[in-house]
C-alpha cells in the first residue's frame, strides 16, 4: 500500500507539471494563429485546453459505459466504482470545455454562447449525466442503485453519437477541427497541442486514481458503520 | 422437477440478504424434502417476507445458494417458476379486470393449453363462481384473497410459497383457506373435522385432483409465513421460527402442542425487540 | 411462440383494463390538447405564421403526453404490486417489455392520431397525410421503446414518477429533433424522399435502442 501510495504521489506531480508546462506552452510558446485580429489571436490559444477537456470529457463518459458493463456483466462493485468516478470527472471536464468555449467564442463570434448544433449537443451531453448522479441520487439500494446507473449510462453514452450526428444535419457555425486532410492546426501548433493532450490525459487518469481512492475509503467507512450499527 | 428420490424439493445454503447496510437474512441453511409443509413464523422484522421474496425467484440473495427441485435458482428461474405457486398479503391482481380475465390473463402468461375448464375448476373452489364477471374493484378482501389463492393454483403447481395469506381475512374466508392448504399439504388439519368425501356430490371436486377427477399422489410442497401460531401447526410438518435474521427454532410438529410453540416463539422471538 | 403469447397477453391485459377506466388515454389526450393550446396562446402574436412553430408544438406535445403515459404505465403495476405477479410468471423479461411497450405504443398512437386534426383544424394546416403518420409511429416508437425502460426504472427510485422526464428527454433528443424536421418538411411541402438522412436515423435509433432495452430491461425489474 506504501508503494501504491508513493507511486500514486509521484505520478500526481509528474501531472501537475505537465499541466503546468502545457500551459507554458499554450500561452507562450506556441505559434501565433495568423489572420486573425489581435483579441482573437490571443483567445485561440483556448484550443489547447478546450478540445483535450472535450475529448477527455468523452473518454470519461466512455469509461463509465465500460463501468456500467462491467458491472452488470460481474455483479462487481468496484465496476460500479469505476463508472461512478469517471462520470464525476467526466461532468468536470464538460463544464471546463464549456467555460473556456465560452472564454473563446466571445472575441471570436462575439457572443458567449449560441445555440449551434455543436454546442448543443454538448449541452444535451451534460444533462445527461446530469440525469446520471440524480438517479443515483433518489436510489437507496446500493446493488439496485448500481444496476440502474449501469442501464442509464449505457443508454446514455450510446445516445451521444446518434445526438451528435442528427444536431450536425443542421447548420453549424462551429470551427471543424479536423477536415477530411488536414488539422485546423499549421505546423508549429500541432506538437503543443499533443502534448497538451497528454498533460490532460494524465490529469484525467490521476483525478480518476485519487477518486477511485475516495470511493473505496467511502465504502469503507460505511463498511465500519453497518459493523458498529448506526 | 423433483429430480432423484432423496432430492430435498428446497435447498437453501449460507442464503444472506442485505439491503445496503441492513441486514434482512443471516446465512440461513434450510432443506424441504418433497410434500412436505413447513410453517414460518417469527416477529416482524425477522426477514419471513425477505425469504418468501428470495423463494419465489423476486428478490436475488446477496451471498448464498438457492436450490428447487435440485436446480440453482439463480441459473434455471424460468423453468423454476413454473412450478411455483405463490400467495402473498398483496393480491397480485388487476383491479379493473374480472375475475374471469385475470385468471385468464395468468392462464395465457403461464401458457396453461386448458385454460376454459381450468378457470372453472378454480373459481369453483374458491367459491368465486357467481363474481367471475365482476372486476376486482368490488370484491371484498376476503373475495380477493381467495381470487389469489385462484391465481396462485391455476397452473397446478408443486410449490407453494405463502406469505401471510390470512392477513385481513374474514373467518369463514380464512377457514376456507385453511381447508385448502390441509387438502394440499395431503393431511387432515389436526383438531378439525374431517373433510366430506368426494361422494357427496355438491361438494366441489379437491384442488388437489387434476381435471380428469383423478388424485395427485403427492402432497405439494408448502412454505407458509404466518402470525397464527394454531393454523400454522394445524397443517405444518415442521415449524420454524425465524428471528433477526437467522433460523432460532426448526422442530418437527408431530409432537409439538400449542402451548409449547407458544412457549418456545416467546423465547426466540420475544427477546428480539 | 410463447414468448409472443406472453406479449400479446399483457397488450390485451392493459388495453382491456384501460377500455374500462379510460384513465391513461383521457388524461394523455387532455394534456396533450392543453400543451397545444397553451402553446399557441404562447406564439401566436409573436410569430408570422404558426405554420413555423406547428412542428415544434406537436412533438412537444406528444413529449409530455407521452410522458404521461409511460409513467402510467409502471405505477399501475406497482401500486397494486402487481408487477411482482408479472415476473412471478416463467415468461422472459423482454416479454413484459414489449408487452409494456407495444401497449405504451398503443395508447400514444391514439392519442396523436386524433390530436392531428385538431391541430390541422386549430393552425389551419394541412398537416394530415400518411408520410405525416409514418414519421409520428417511428418517433413515437423510439420514444416508448426507450421510455419503458427508464419509466420501469424511475417507479422504482425515491423520486418516482418525477424523474422520467430527466432521464428520457435528454436520451430521446434526436428522436425530437428528426421528428419536427421531418414534420415541418412535410409540413412545408418537401417530397419523401428527401427526407432519406432522417428516416435513416431514426430507424438506426429504433433498432438499435430496441437491442440495449431487450438486454437490459431484465436488469431494471429484477430486485
Amino acid at each position: 500500500m506504501a508503494r501504491n501510495d508513493r507511486g500514486l504521489t509521484a505520478l500526481t506531480a509528474v501531472a501537475a507539471a505537465g499541466i503546468l508546462l502545457a500551459a507554458a506552452f499554450a500561452l507562450i510558446l506556441a505559434p501565433r494563429a495568423a489572420g486573425l485580429t489581435p483579441n482573437e489571436t490571443f483567445a485561440q490559444r483556448i484550443i489547447y485546453f478546450h478540445v483535450p477537456s472535450a475529448w477527455l470529457s468523452m473518454l470519461a463518459f466512455g469509461v463509465t459505459m465500460v463501468g456500467s458493463i462491467g458491472y452488470l456483466a460481474s455483479g462487481q462493485r468496484r465496476w460500479d466504482g469505476l463508472a461512478l468516478c469517471s462520470a464525476e470527472i467526466g461532468i468536470a471536464f464538460t463544464l471546463a470545455a464549456m467555460a473556456s468555449g465560452s472564454v473563446w467564442a466571445k472575441p471570436a463570434w462575439n457572443a458567449w454562447w449560441t445555440w449551434d448544433p455543436r454546442l448543443t449537443t454538448y449541452t444535451v451531453v451534460l444533462l445527461l449525466y446530469i440525469s446520471y448522479f440524480m438517479l443515483r441520487d433518489a436510489m437507496d439500494d446500493p446493488a439496485r442503485r448500481a444496476r440502474f446507473a449501469a442501464v442509464y449510462g449505457i443508454f446514455a453514452f450510446l445516445s451521444v453519437p446518434i445526438t451528435f450526428f442528427s444536431i450536425r444535419w443542421w447548420r453549424t457555425i462551429h470551427p471543424v477541427l479536423f477536415d477530411a486532410k488536414n488539422f485546423g492546426l499549421s505546423h508549429g501548433m500541432r506538437p503543443v497541442f499533443f502534448f497538451s493532450l497528454a498533460a490532460f490525459t494524465l490529469l484525467y487518469v490521476i483525478l480518476l486514481l485519487h477518486r477511485l481512492r475516495l470511493e473505496r475509503s467511502k465504502e469503507a467507512v460505511e463498511g465500519l458503520r453497518e459493523q458498529l450499527g448506526y | 422437477m423433483t429430480g432423484a428420490a432423496g432430492t430435498p424439493m428446497i435447498a437453501l445454503r449460507k442464503l444472506t440478504k442485505a439491503f445496503g447496510s441492513k441486514v434482512a437474512l443471516r446465512g440461513i441453511d434450510l432443506t424441504v424434502a418433497p410434500g412436505e409443509s413447513v410453517a414460518v413464523f417469527g416477529p416482524n422484522g425477522a426477514g419471513k417476507t425477505t425469504l418468501i421474496r428470495i423463494l419465489c425467484s423476486l428478490s436475488r440473495p446477496t451471498s448464498g445458494s438457492v436450490h428447487i427441485g435440485g436446480l440453482a435458482l439463480s441459473t434455471h428461474a424460468d423453468g423454476i417458476r413454473r412450478h411455483l405457486g405463490v400467495v402473498s398479503h398483496a393480491p397480485l391482481l388487476y383491479d379493473s379486470l374480472t375475475a374471469e380475465e385475470n385468471l385468464r390473463f395468468f392462464a395465457r402468461l403461464y401458457n396453461l393449453p386448458d385454460a376454459g375448464p381450468r378457470i372453472n375448476a378454480m373459481l369453483e373452489r374458491v367459491g368465486l363462481t357467481g363474481r367471475r364477471g365482476d372486476l376486482v374493484r368490488t370484491f371484498s378482501r376476503g373475495m380477493v384473497q381467495r381470487l389469489a389463492i385462484a391465481r396462485a393454483l391455476i397452473h397446478d403447481p408443486e410449490v407453494l410459497l405463502l406469505d401471510e395469506p390470512d392477513t385481513g381475512l374474514d373467518p369463514q374466508a380464512a377457514e376456507m383457506l385453511h381447508r385448502l392448504l390441509a387438502e394440499l399439504s395431503g393431511r387432515q388439519p389436526r383438531g378439525a373435522t374431517a373433510l366430506p368425501d368426494n361422494s357427496n356430490a355438491a361438494q366441489p371436486p379437491p384442488v388437489g385432483a387434476d381435471l380428469r377427477g383423478r388424485s395427485r399422489p403427492t402432497a405439494r410442497t408448502i412454505v407458509m409465513v404466518t402470525h397464527n401460531l394454531e393454523r400454522g401447526l394445524a397443517i405444518a410438518d415442521r415449524a420454524i421460527i425465524l428471528a433477526n435474521g437467522r433460523i432460532a427454532l426448526d422442530a418437527s410438529t408431530r409432537d409439538l402442542g400449542l402451548t409449547e410453540l407458544r412457549a418456545l416463539y416467546d423465547r426466540h422471538a420475544g427477546g428480539s425487540r | 411462440m410463447t414468448f409472443w403469447r406472453a406479449v400479446g397477453a399483457i397488450v390485451w391485459k392493459d388495453v382491456r383494463a384501460e377500455l374500462r377506466t379510460k384513465d391513461i388515454f383521457s388524461s394523455m389526450f387532455v394534456f396533450a390538447l392543453l400543451a397545444v393550446i397553451i402553446f399557441d396562446f404562447a406564439f401566436e402574436l409573436r410569430v408570422p405564421s404558426m405554420k413555423m412553430v406547428a412542428p415544434g408544438i406537436v412533438w412537444v406535445a406528444i413529449t409530455f403526453a407521452g410522458t404521461l403515459g409511460l409513467n402510467r404505465a409502471f405505477v399501475i403495476e406497482q401500486d397494486k404490486g402487481s408487477m411482482a405477479g408479472l415476473l412471478l410468471a416463467p415468461v422472459d423479461r423482454s416479454a413484459i417489455y414489449f408487452g409494456k411497450l407495444l401497449s405504451s405504443l398503443l395508447f400514444m398512437l391514439l392519442v396523436e392520431v386524433i390530436l392531428l386534426p385538431l391541430v390541422m383544424i386549430l393552425f389551419n394546416l394541412a398537416i394530415l397525410s400518411w408520410q405525416q403518420l409514418v414519421v409520428l409511429l417511428l418517433g413515437t416508437y423510439g420514444f416508448a421503446a426507450v421510455g419503458t425502460v427508464f419509466s420501469a426504472m424511475a417507479v422504482n427510485t425515491r423520486a418516482r414518477e418525477v424523474l422520467l422526464p430527466l432521464l428520457l428527454f435528454p436520451v430521446v433528443v434526436p428522436v425530437i429533433l428528426a421528428g419536427v424536421k421531418m414534420t415541418g418538411a412535410l409540413l412545408d411541402g418537401e417530397p419523401f424522399s428527401t427526407l432519406g438522412n432522417w428516416l435513416r436515423l431514426m430507424l438506426v435509433y429504433d433498432v438499435g435502442f430496441t437491442v440495449v432495452a431487450y438486454l437490459t430491461f431484465g436488469y431494471v425489474v429484477e430486485e
